[in-house]
C-alpha cells in the first residue's frame, strides 16, 4: 500500500471515531425541535408605543405641576400621541414663567410654539428610539425570568422580526400552554394608590360632588366589589384615585402566596427600601382613608389604612389558589414596560411530536433500505462502495449538527433523506462516468482515476448551485425552513468529502490489495 | 447491469413539441388556478388557525363540520393521518383582523368549546397552529425572496462558470419545474406552506443540479467535438449522461416517496411537491433546459456563421470569460 493511500485510509477512520464520539449517545447529543419533542413556539410584538406613551404623559404630568408651583391657572395640558403633548392657555404675561417651568421638561421633549399661549411639546427622536429599544429589551429580560420561574428546560426567549420589537419564545415539553401564554403576557403593573372617593357603582355618582368633572391629579378606574366571591370579576364599582402611584411593581422586593383574614389566597409583598420610605410616608399621611391596590388598572381591593405601614403589604381580592402563584411568579419577575400581542403561537402536544417522530424514522429508514437494495442491484460490489460512503456521510451529518447544537426538525428529515439523495446521485455520476471510460478501452485503475477527475468539477458545480439555494433558504427562512436548509448545507458539506474522497480511497484501497483486471461496477 | 447501452435518441429534435407540451401543461394549470382565485395559500400566509384534535372514539368529518356550523368564514375539515389514530385537523380562516391582544387563539378557544359542546366524546388537542395577519404577511414576503434570491444566486453562478446562454436555460427549466409543481398541488388540492415552498426551492437546487451535469458534459464536449454542430454537440451530451439522469432521478424517488408513504401527515405535501417537482425536473432537464439553450445560442451565433459554436468562440463575443478551466485529468 503506498504511503499516501494510507495516511487517506487513517484519515477516513479518524474522522469517522471523531464523528461517532462526536453524537453518541444521540439521545442525548441531538437536540430534538419542537415538532418532534412537543411544546410551544409563540411570537410576540412589544408594543414599543405603551412606553413612549408613559413617558409622555409623566413629563406632562411634571410640567404640570412646575407650572402649577409658578403659581400659573387654567393652563390645560393635552395628551396628543405617544410622544407628543399639547399645552393650551398660557397667559402672555406670564409666557416667561411658563418657560421658565419647562426648562427642565425640554431636556427631553422639543418644544414647538404654537399661537396665543399654545404650545407642543415632542419627544425628541433619539430619545423615543433609546425608550423604544429599552422597552423592548427590558421586556425580552422580564419574559425570561418568567419563563425561568415556569421551569422550563432549554428554552428560547429572542429578538426577532425586522423592527425588532419582535420576541420569540419556545417552551419544549410545556403541558399547559395556555398558563404559559398568560403568564408571559400579563402586564403585572402593580400599583398603589390612594382613593381621593369611592367605591360608587358608576362613574357619574362620583362625580357628583365634582361636578362632573375628573379634577386633573385625579382619575376613575373600575375595581372588583369586596364582596364578590372567589373567582367572579363580573361585579364591578368605580373609584376616584390619585393619578401619581404611592409605589408601583418596581418597589417590590419579593412576591409570595398567603392568606388573608378570610382564608382566602392572596399575594404577599415586600418592599426594597426605597419603597418601604415612600410607602410609609404616604400612609403616614393617609390614615383613615382608602388605598386601592391596582393590577393592570384594575382596582383588586381598597383597604382601610389603619397605621402607618411601611415595607409589607398583602394584595386581597377574589383571586383562586392558582392565580395567585401566578400573580406572585410575575410580580417577583417585575412588571412588563409595555404591553404585548400574539403575533403566532404554534403547540404541539406531546403525542403528535412522538408521532412525527416515529413516522420520520420510518421515512428516512424506507428510504435509506430502498437505496441500499438498489445500488447493490445495479452497481454490485462497487454499490457497497456507495453505500458505505453515504453511512459516513449520515454519520458526519450527525456529529456535525451536534456540534452546531442544530436542533433535528420534521423538515431536518426530510433534509437528511434529501442528503441521501444528493450522495448517491455524486456516486451515480462517478460510477457512470467508470463505466463509460472502462467501455473506452481503459484499465481499471485508468477508468477510476478518470471518472473521479473529470467528474469532480460536475460535483462542486451542483454542491455549489445547492449551497447557494439553501443559503437563501437559511437567511429568509423561518423555523422549519431554517432546519431544512441547516441539515441540507451540513449535509452537502461532507458529501462532497465522502463522494470524493472516502469512495476513491475506498477503490484504491481495494485496487492496491490485488491487480483487478475487470471492476464489478 | 445497464439501463441504456450507448443511448442515441434524438431529444434535440423534439425540442419544440417539449416546449408546446410544457406551455400546454403550464398554460391549462395556471387558467384552472386562476379560476379558483390563485393558489391555495396554508395558514402560514394567510394567517388563520389549524386544530389537530384526537379523539377517544371515532368521529366523522361531517360531525365535526357541523358541529363547528355556527363558526363564520370556510372550515375545513379532514382527517389526520391513518383512520385508525382518529385524529382531525380543523382549519379555520382568519377572523382576528389586527394585533388584539391575547385574542390570537379565541378562534381555537370558540371552535374547541363548541366541539366539547357537541357530544363527540372525548378528545384532546394534540397541537395548534395560530398565525397572525402580520407574521403571515411577514411569512408570504420572506418565501419569495427565498425563492426568487436562491434562483437569482443560482443564476449568477451558472452564468460565471458556463455561458449567460446556459444560465438562461437553467433558468427557464427551473422556472418550468416551479410553475408545473404549483400546478400540480393546485390539481391535487395541497396548500401553499412554509413546508411546500422549502420543498419548492429543494427541486430549483435539484433542477439546476440536473442541467449542470448535462452542460458540464457540454462543456467538455465543444473541445473533443468541435466540427460538430451545436445541436450534436448537445444531444451527444444529454444522451452520454442519460444514464446518471435516470437513475438519479429514480433513487431521489425512492428515498421521497419512502417520505410521502411513511413520512406522515405533516410531510406529505413535502413529498408530493417533491416526487412532482423531480419527475418534472429530469423532464425539463432533458428537452427544456438544453433546447433553450441552443435557441439561445443560435441566436447569439448567427452573426458570424458558419463558425462553430465552439466554446472557444464565446457567443456573446467574449462578454464571458467562458471559463476553461483546465480540468485535471485532460492530458
Amino acid at each position: 500500500m503506498d504511503k499516501n493511500l494510507r495516511w487517506r485510509a487513517i484519515a477516513i477512520i479518524a474522522v469517522v471515531a471523531i464523528s461517532i464520539w462526536g453524537f453518541y449517545p444521540p439521545a442525548e447529543k441531538i437536540k430534538l425541535g419542537l415538532d418532534l419533542r412537543g411544546g410551544v413556539h409563540l411570537v410576540l410584538r412589544v408594543q414599543t408605543d405603551d412606553a413612549l406613551r408613559l413617558d409622555t404623559e409623566t413629563t406632562m404630568e411634571q410640567l404640570r405641576e412646575a407650572v402649577e408651583a409658578k403659581g400659573l391657572v387654567n393652563v390645560t395640558f393635552t395628551g396628543v400621541d405617544p410622544t407628543r403633548f399639547r399645552v393650551d392657555g398660557v397667559p402672555q404675561e406670564q409666557d416667561a414663567a411658563f418657560r421658565e417651568a419647562a426648562v427642565e421638561v425640554e431636556t427631553r421633549f422639543n418644544r414647538e410654539s404654537g399661537t396665543a399661549g399654545s404650545y407642543g411639546f415632542v419627544m425628541k427622536p433619539n430619545m423615543a428610539v433609546q425608550l423604544r429599544e429599552d422597552a423592548v429589551e427590558q421586556a425580552l429580560q422580564t419574559i425570561e425570568r418568567r419563563v425561568n420561574e415556569l421551569g422550563v428546560a432549554e428554552p428560547v426567549v429572542a429578538r426577532t422580526g425586522a423592527a425588532g420589537d419582535h420576541i420569540l419564545v419556545q417552551l419544549p415539553g410545556v403541558a399547559n400552554p395556555q398558563r404559559a401564554k398568560d403568564i408571559i403576557r400579563s402586564t403585572a403593573l402593580l400599583e398603589l394608590k390612594i382613593v381621593e372617593d369611592g367605591p360608587a357603582s358608576t362613574r357619574e355618582q362620583l362625580l357628583q360632588s365634582r361636578g362632573g368633572v375628573v379634577p386633573g391629579n385625579m382619575e376613575i378606574l373600575p375595581g372588583i366589589s369586596n364582596t364578590a366571591a372567589a373567582g367572579d370579576r363580573a361585579e364591578t364599582v368605580y373609584y376616584l384615585v390619585r393619578k401619581v402611584a404611592v409605589i408601583t411593581g418596581r418597589d417590590l422586593r419579593n412576591a409570595k402566596p398567603s392568606l388573608d383574614e378570610m382564608n382566602r389566597p392572596a399575594v404577599s409583598f415586600s418592599l426594597n427600601a426605597d419603597g418601604a420610605r415612600k410607602f410609609g410616608k404616604a400612609t403616614g399621611e393617609n390614615v383613615g382613608r382608602l388605598l386601592a391596590i391596582i393590577l393592570d388598572g384594575r382596582v383588586q381591593s381598597a383597604p382601610v389604612i389603619e397605621t402607618r405601614i411601611f415595607d409589607e403589604g398583602r394584595i386581597s381580592g377574589t383571586f383562586t389558589q392558582q392565580e395567585v402563584q401566578d400573580l406572585s411568579l410575575v410580580l417577583r419577575s417585575g412588571a412588563l414596560p409595555a404591553s404585548l400581542t400574539y403575533l403566532e403561537e404554534r403547540t404541539v402536544g406531546p403525542s403528535l411530536g412522538a408521532e412525527s417522530i416515529r413516522s420520520g424514522v420510518t421515512a428516512a429508514l424506507g428510504g435509506l433500505l430502498l437505496v441500499v437494495i438498489f445500488l447493490l442491484l445495479y452497481y454490485k460490489l462497487s454499490g457497497l462502495n456507495a453505500i458505505a460512503a453515504m453511512v459516513i456521510n449520515l454519520v458526519v451529518l450527525l456529529a456535525m449538527m451536534s456540534y452546531f447544537e442544530a436542533a433535528m426538525t420534521l423538515p431536518g428529515i426530510a433534509g437528511f433523506i434529501l442528503t441521501i439523495g444528493m450522495g448517491v446521485d455524486s456516486n451515480v455520476l462517478i460510477f457512470e462516468r467508470i463505466k463509460e471510460e472502462l467501455a473506452a478501452q481503459k484499465t481499471v485503475k485508468q477508468a477510476i482515476a478518470a471518472g473521479f477527475d473529470r467528474v469532480f468539477l460536475t460535483i462542486l458545480d451542483t454542491h455549489v448551485a445547492s449551497l447557494i439555494a439553501a443559503a437563501f433558504l437559511f437567511q429568509f427562512g423561518t423555523g422549519p425552513i431554517r432546519g431544512f436548509a441547516t441539515t441540507l448545507s451540513i449535509g452537502l458539506l461532507s458529501n462532497v468529502f465522502t463522494s470524493v474522497f472516502v469512495s476513491r480511497t475506498l477503490f484504491e484501497l481495494v485496487l492496491s490489495r490485488r491487480r483487478a483486471a475487470t471492476l464489478s461496477i | 447491469m445497464q439501463i441504456f447501452t450507448k443511448p442515441n435518441f434524438n431529444f434535440i429534435r423534439w425540442r419544440w413539441h417539449a416546449i408546446a407540451l410544457s406551455a400546454v401543461v403550464i398554460g391549462a394549470g395556471l387558467a384552472y388556478m386562476v379560476s379558483r382565485g390563485g393558489m391555495p395559500l396554508g395558514i402560514d400566509f394567510t394567517g388563520g388557525s389549524v386544530i389537530i384534535l384526537k379523539f377517544e372514539q371515532p368521529v366523522g368529518e361531517d360531525a365535526v363540520r357541523s358541529a363547528l356550523a355556527a363558526m363564520p368564514g370556510e372550515k375545513v375539515v379532514q382527517q389526520f393521518g391513518a383512520a385508525s389514530a382518529r385524529e382531525i385537523l380543523v382549519r379555520l380562516p382568519q377572523t382576528v383582523e389586527r394585533e388584539e391582544g391575547g385574542l390570537l387563539d379565541r378562534d381555537v378557544r370558540t371552535a374547541t368549546e363548541a366541539l366539547r359542546q357537541a357530544n363527540l366524546g372525548n378528545f384532546e388537542v394534540i397541537g395548534t397552529d395560530v398565525v397572525g395577519p402580520i407574521i403571515g404577511a411577514q411569512l408570504q414576503r420572506k418565501g419569495l425572496m427565498a425563492t426568487l434570491f436562491s434562483i437569482l444566486g443560482i443564476t449568477v453562478y451558472i452564468a460565471f462558470r458556463f455561458r449567460f446562454s446556459f444560465a438562461a436555460g437553467a433558468i427557464v427549466a427551473t422556472f418550468h419545474d416551479i410553475l408545473v409543481t404549483l400546478v400540480f398541488l393546485t390539481w391535487f388540492g395541497y396548500d401553499l406552506s412554509l413546508n411546500v415552498v422549502a420543498a419548492l426551492l429543494t427541486i430549483t437546487g435539484y433542477s439546476v443540479n440536473d442541467t449542470i451535469v448535462i452542460f458540464d458534459r457540454v462543456r467538455e464536449n465543444f473541445r473533443v467535438m468541435r466540427r460538430d454542430s451545436l445541436e450534436h454537440i448537445v444531444n451527444t451530451s444529454v444522451n452520454q449522461t442519460l444514464g446518471r439522469t435516470v437513475i438519479t432521478a429514480g433513487t431521489t424517488l425512492l428515498s421521497v416517496t419512502a417520505l410521502y408513504l411513511f413520512g406522515g401527515e405533516v410531510l406529505e405535501a413535502f413529498a408530493f411537491t417533491m416526487i412532482v417537482g423531480i419527475i418534472s425536473g429530469t423532464y425539463s432537464t432533458v428537452f427544456i433546459a438544453a433546447a433553450i439553450a441552443i435557441i439561445l445560442s443560435r441566436q447569439r451565433d448567427q452573426a458570424r456563421v458558419p463558425a462553430p459554436p465552439a466554446a472557444e468562440a464565446p457567443g456573446g463575443g467574449g462578454r464571458k470569460p467562458n471559463n476553461r478551466k483546465n480540468r485535471s485529468s485532460q492530458a
